[in-house]
């Protein structure tokens, strides 16, 4: 019966809060509950912060009876509701260690902005979700701390990076999550998981306390059990903010939700880029299936093309190990994390990033100041932000005659553990789908639309123009107001 | 296109890496085949194409220049591994 409680959308749980039907606490226990059950065989928390979290969930519902009582000063708008946390945003006071080696007993002394947003608001922090080591990663196979397993199949990867809070999600370990996107790490995972998963775009979220990767790429994601929990989410973390100078002081539109499923006059655009041979046929199929539910909703569907879709892959493979070699070049042992002690200064750096550091960073350290050295920089680094302007003309084309773009998240659904593993530019193509709308630095949106024969989860993609989330989240509202995908969970968690 | 083994040991130098044998093998190789399959962006003409750094015009915003209170410097140092009075302790640079 308290099971239940895991399965209820955000509104329902709100409003169950604020009505009394149950406590904040008996909402936490019923998600340690599970956590309890599959966190063994899932992996999907680098930290559980339970102790902390049944406190605050003890405040709460002080702070919910008080004001049934007195209702004057209206309930912040989150409280009560237990939030999991990617583990590379910074949260004061809980180790942070973005699955790396290299961070191992770090503990941030101040809150990333979004975190800081969310905790005002009410949230309560169940935990930190594993990721690829800095967000390095298409499986959280490159998690130092061990892989987080899909909750549908736990011989199958959730997706990359922030597969902890996707599969969070999937297996009602929490009902909203916090993740990062820099090329398709809040997408992909949300795909392979079978839960909703928003990219925003780029400058919409504040980046402070993020630690950063692909700095012209990062940008903070949510992930939740539908369109309307993960817009919720993202009106709360979203706008202005002093300390990312890159934040768009544009005001975060109020988004509210037609209950009514129609999207007359809605253009969706489908590029044929997209569809290309190699992609799982049975994606092909769900996706095209969902295409039509838009255009049976009213929408109008057009054919467009993205013509320099396939130069997105070295395009970003050259932007974002570049940039992150320079971000990267704070870890020396110094200041923050363990120290391999040296004679010399130099060998300090030498040695504690070469152990600390796990293989894909080092290989995109490399990659990146490579690209960036004397002699290649214009070769590589040059032409490829050339390209990206080329690429986001792409873009700028396509929504002069779409209002938004449908098309696949990824090439298959969830791999097998292992499948990539030996051979990084396999693991790279995973993205291929993905990358395009960072580059761009567009809005993605990202919802299950079906099963392969397996068993695993399909996603489609949704993009729009800069700050266009809003018609986002409308036209993924009215698909799932008329289908059931996303309020399918699995249902047997193989036990560890 | 072909990094060798040299050719790592210079970027991992630049990088301040230390590698072992077998990853100087491997990145070879790796860094090798990446690179070769990037090759294909030399096809795009890019000739007057500007470079894309930011996706999203600047507004280089401004802010009062005020005296603000910054974090503890206890809390700051707490994360590093060797504090000697109030500073982080390092081997000398300097002979």
């Amino acid at each position: 019966m308290m099971d239940d409680l895991t399965l209820l959308t955000l509104s329902k749980v709100r409003e169950g809060l604020r009505s009394a039907e149950f406590t904040s606490r008996e909402l936490l226990e019923a998600y340690l509950a599970r956590i309890e059950l599959y966190e063994p065989s899932l992996h999907a928390f680098l930290y559980l912060n339970a102790d902390r979290a049944l406190t605050q969930a003890d405040q709460a519902d002080q702070r919910i009876s008080a004001w049934r009582k007195d209702p004057t000063e209206p309930l912040p708008p989150l409280i009560g509701i237990p939030l999991a946390v990617k583990d590379v945003l910074c949260v004061k006071g809980l180790p942070c260690t973005c699955g790396s080696r290299i961070l191992e007993g770090f503990i941030p002394p101040y809150h990333a902005t979004a975190v800081r947003r969310l905790l005002e608001a009410g949230a309560i922090i169940i935990g930190k979700t594993n990721t690829d080591e800095f967000a390095m990663g298409s499986s959280t196979e490159n998690s130092a701390y061990g892989a987080t397993h899909n909750p549908w199949n736990v011989e199958h990867v959730p997706g990359g990076s922030s597969g902890g809070s996707a599969a969070a999600v999937a297996a009602r370990f929490a009902p909203l999550a916090l993740g990062t996107d820099t090329g398709g790490s809040v997408r992909q995972p949300a795909a392979f998981c079978g839960v909703t998963g928003l990219k925003p775009t780029y400058g919409r979220v504040s980046r402070f306390g993020l630690v950063a990767y692909g700095s012209s790429l990062d940008v903070v994601g949510a992930f939740g059990k539908s369109v309307a929990d993960v817009a919720f989410l993202f009106g709360l973390v979203s706008g202005p903010d002093a300390l990312d100078a890159t934040t768009v002081d544009l005001p975060v539109p109020q988004v509210r939700l037609s209950d009514e499923p129609s999207l007359k006059g809605l253009r969706v655009g489908v590029p044929k880029e997209y569809f290309v041979s190699g992609i799982q046929n049975e994606i092909e199929r769900s996706v095209r299936a969902a295409i039509d539910r838009f255009q049976e909703l009213g929408a109008q569907i057009v054919e467009i093309s993205l013509p320099h879709t396939k130069y997105a892959l070295p395009v970003y493979y050259l932007i974002a190990p570049a940039e992150a070699s320079a971000n990267l070049a704070r870890y020396d042992g110094i200041r923050y994390g363990p120290r391999n002690p040296a004679e010399a200064m130099w060998d300090i750096y030498y040695h504690t990033r070469g152990e600390k550091f796990g293989a894909e960073v080092k290989r995109r350290i490399m990659l990146g100041t490579y690209a960036l050295s004397a002699g290649y920089y214009d070769a590589y680094y040059g032409k490829a932000q050339k390209v990206r302007t080329l690429i986001k003309r792409d873009f700028e084309r396509a929504f002069d005659q779409v209002d938004i773009i449908a098309a696949p998240v990824a090439p298959t659904t969830a791999f097998r553990f292992g499948e990539h593993s030996n051979d990084p530019l396999a693991m790279y193509l995973e993205d291929v789908f993905t990358l395009p709308a960072n580059l761009a630095g567009v809005p993605g949106l990202a919802i299950p639309v079906g099963f392969d024969q397996a068993g695993l989860p399909v996603g489609i993609q949704l993009m729009g123009a800069h700050f266009a989330e809003s018609t986002l989240f409308q036209a993924a509202h009215a698909y799932q107001l008329t289908t059931s995908w996303h309020t399918l969970f699995p249902d047997q968690i193989q036990r560890a | 296109m072909s990094i060798t083994p040299q050719q790592v040991d210079h970027i991992a130098r630049l990088a301040r890496l230390d590698l072992n044998e077998e990853e100087r093998q491997l990145y070879s190789q790796q860094l090798s085949a990446i690179l070769d399959h990037f090759q294909q962006l030399q096809e795009v003409v890019t000739e007057d194409i500007p470079p894309t750094f930011q996706v999203i015009p600047s507004q280089c915003p401004l802010r009062v220049d005020e005296v603000r209170p910054s974090l503890p410097r206890e809390h700051l140092l707490g994360n590093a591994v060797d504090v000697v009075d109030n500073q982080f302790r390092v081997p000398p640079i300097l002979e």
